[in-house]
């Protein structure tokens, strides 16, 4: 029987970029899997991050039901899934059954590549890319999951593509969630710095495994009119790149995929 | 002197302007950040070395009363005087009632963050007392009149040349053709200038790196010798401690050290280490003549019972501000109070109170960068999010801020809602977008795309195409 994984797709990636959510169910299906999108919400990060515990505390509640069922729940960002793996059990830490509750929980959850590359074993997903293209490590998965072999692993094994690395690679973007928004000005300047980096790198593409340090960076590259593209490790890894990439118009002028029936 | 933590937004404004702050925070990443990693690369078991460190500090904490009873006990049948202060009033007068009784003029003093706790050094100049900074870092910034920016180089904010032009303003008795080539010579003149003031000093006053229990010693580390200078040479010696600096025994200082100096500055030791045991001894050839240990709690006694106990762990090596991607953006001056840094927006709420100072657990990205390198594993973000939680149960959230979160946590508790909102709110920016790809501005999201475009999304949300598709397939 094949493995049940729920789909945790993000809020970000369900508002802003439903391409990858796309990517990230053609990558579990082809890995073996059976892939089901409950309805769902928001991993609650940013009431937890700003101190607002209560509405953190109810929102995981609602989240770990959903899910209940699942042998997996997968994120496409390390960030939502580090939320749901290591806070989760600490908003309930001392509380007997919920933290239990949030404790089994919280083990069935994997981001993206990490549960592709050690959980399902897959080398290689098939797909082509030809280009340079830097692999931007987010935070969250860097430092809090330790993510950083298995996205390289996976990109490495696409055919054509050449792998670069950032310099000072484990620096921050200046994302930070609500940080992004509450201090533009230091954001703006950490991620100017980022977007140095990037562009040292001699890359055509960026990409990452989450989505906002992707929106940070991209938003910045193209203020400051810079042609590197942004696209989400999901979407390169499953060959999906009908779409533009992140905030760009599609240049081929033709909209395919499911992004065909815009609503009108 | 101390700004008030309160300013925060204004200061960082400031700080981002400045193009000498920021020519030499630039040097931050390919400096100690780079030299830390080497040093980390050179030894092998440097992250179970960081393990024994936390379990030191953590074994010392938990048991601070009676390690702190046995190191003075111990000091003083060494021959050291040992003061309690349980406030910087107390050991301001302390430090300066025993000044007065040496007849001091002059005081030299090594580099102590404690110190500048308590405002000691406008203390003693009130008193019509001379104070000289002997650390080359801590002597350049009190010509300027400033405040230290960073726990190790506290003169990290400024540049070789900003330096030169304060020693040809400040040390005007110098030929006024001399030239600065390098750092080198920057080195040479203030050596020269400061080798007097040891030498004419009459009181000694330097921090203490740890205090070691076992034997009564203060043990002192700097680069320069300053701090041997400093607490050898004058008639009388004060060492000011807060008290998480005791540790056990002797072989718990080599530990510590080992991952001090390598997570500080990426050595393996640093240049001189002093364990200083009482005063100068019968066959001594030099030291001073009387020793005083100052012991300072200053809210430390409050942490230690509070959910901020873990920064007490702090060895004060300043790894977590040499890669905190806030630190580098505006530097040391920014935070206000005295310590910087992560380590210093946890410290700081804890001196001033969360209602001033809710701005700095606030400003960071919780990047988590801090936590792998902090030789103790302090959990830096752990211990942010709770001054922020602290701060939204107080209120000191701005009111946009907790209302945007109010709304947002609204709709998310409610996926059926959720649903609704987020098909129109997307349907809606997307028909905004039109055939944009971003947006160059958006209302309510100014702060994002003063700086940065928005995407715009493509005008349904993933789980309204992913339920269509399925319909599809089903059908």
């Amino acid at each position: 029987m094949l493995p049940r994984v729920g789909l945790f797709v993000t809020c970000l990636v369900d508002l802003v970029r439903p391409s990858v959510g796309f990517a990230a169910v053609r990558l579990l299906e082809a890995a073996g899997c059976e892939v089901e999108v409950p309805l769902q919400t928001c991993c609650g990060q940013p009431a937890y991050n700003a101190g607002d515990r209560a509405n953190a505390r109810d929102i995981a509640r609602r989240t770990i039901a959903t899910f209940r069922t699942y042998d997996y729940v997968v994120a496409p960002s390390g960030s939502c899934a580090a939320m749901l793996r290591l806070h989760y059990p600490s908003l309930f830490a001392g509380e007997g059954a919920a933290e239990g509750e949030a404790k089994a929980f919280a083990e069935r959850v994997y981001e993206l590549t990490v549960f592709l590359a050690d959980v399902r074993g897959v080398r290689q997903t098939g797909a082509h890319f030809a280009g340079r293209v830097a692999y931007h490590d987010a935070c969250s998965g860097l430092h809090e999951l330790g993510i950083g072999a298995a996205p390289r692993r996976l990109l490495g094994a696409v055919e054509g593509i050449e792998l670069a690395e950032i310099s000072d690679g484990q620096a921050c973007c200046g994302f930070g969630g609500l940080f992004s928004v509450s201090y533009p000005q230091i954001s703006t300047a950490i991620v100017d710095k980022k977007v140095a980096a990037v562009r040292a790198t001699g890359a055509s593409v960026l990409t990452s495994a989450d989505l906002g340090c992707l929106m940070n960076i991209a938003g910045r590259l193209q203020r400051l009119g810079c042609a590197i593209e942004c696209r989400h490790v999901a979407e390169l890894l499953a060959g999906t790149l009908d779409d533009p990439p992140i905030g760009e118009v599609n240049r081929t002028d033709h909209l395919t995929g499911h992004l065909t029936g815009q609503s009108n | 002197m101390i700004e008030e933590p309160s300013n925060f937004t204004e200061r960082s404004f400031r700080a981002l302007a400045d193009q000498g702050l920021q020519a030499a925070l630039a040097g931050l990443p390919g400096g100690l950040v780079k030299q830390r990693s080497m040093a980390k690369a050179r030894l092998p078991e440097f992250e179970a070395m960081r393990v024994v460190a936390r379990d030191i500090r953590d074994h010392t904490i938990a048991n601070l009363d009676a390690y702190l009873d046995v190191f003075a006990e111990r000091a003083m049948a060494a021959g050291s005087h040992v003061h309690w202060a349980r406030d910087g009033l107390e050991a301001r007068a302390i430090i300066l009632e025993i000044c007065k009784a040496a007849g001091a003029r002059l005081v030299t003093k090594g580099k102590s963050m404690v110190s500048e706790e308590i405002a000691l050094n406008d203390h003693l100049v009130a008193a019509g007392i001379e104070v000289v900074e002997t650390d080359l870092g801590e002597y350049i910034v009190q010509l300027r009149g400033e405040r230290p920016s960073h726990i190790i180089a506290p003169a990290i904010h400024l540049t070789e040349p900003q330096v030169e032009a304060e020693f040809r303003r400040k040390h005007a008795h110098l030929p006024i053709d001399r030239r600065f080539a390098d750092a080198a010579d920057l080195v040479a003149e203030a050596r020269a200038v400061l080798r007097e003031k040891f030498l004419a000093a009459d009181v000694g006053i330097t921090g203490a790196n740890f205090l070691v229990a076992e034997t009564g010693s203060v043990v002192l580390v700097t680069n320069e010798g300053n701090g041997d200078l400093t607490a050898q040479l004058p008639r009388v010696h004060i060492a000011l401690a807060s008290i998480d600096k005791v540790v056990p025994t002797l072989e718990d200082t080599a530990a510590l050290l080992r991952v001090l100096a390598r997570s500080g500055t990426g050595q393996d030791i640093t240049a001189y280490t002093s364990y200083l045991t009482g005063p100068r001894h019968q066959r001594d050839p030099d030291g001073p003549l009387a020793s005083h240990i100052v012991i300072l709690d200053n809210g430390r006694s409050n942490l230690l019972a509070s959910e901020f106990r873990d920064a007490l762990r702090c060895i004060r090596c300043g790894a977590c501000m040499n890669h905190c991607p806030v630190y580098n953006a505006i530097g040391g001056h920014a935070y206000g109070g005295v310590y910087a840094g992560p380590i210093g927006a946890v410290l700081t709420p804890a001196f001033s109170g969360i209602a001033a100072a809710h701005d700095l657990p606030s400003a960071s990205t919780l990047c988590g960068r801090c936590e792998d390198v902090c030789p103790v594993k302090i959990p830096l973000p752990k211990l942010l999010r709770r001054w922020r939680e602290a701060g939204f149960a107080a209120g000191a959230t701005p009111s946009r801020r907790r209302l945007a979160l109010w709304a947002w946590a609204y709709v998310a508790k409610r996926p059926k809602l959720y649903r609704v909102v987020t098909r129109l709110a997307v349907a809606a920016l997307s028909a905004l977008g039109g055939t944009r790809g971003a947006f160059g501005y958006l209302p309510f999201a100014g702060a994002w795309t003063r700086s940065r475009d928005f995407p715009a999304p493509p005008g349904r949300t993933f789980q309204q195409l992913f339920a269509e598709q399925l319909r599809r397939v089903t059908r």
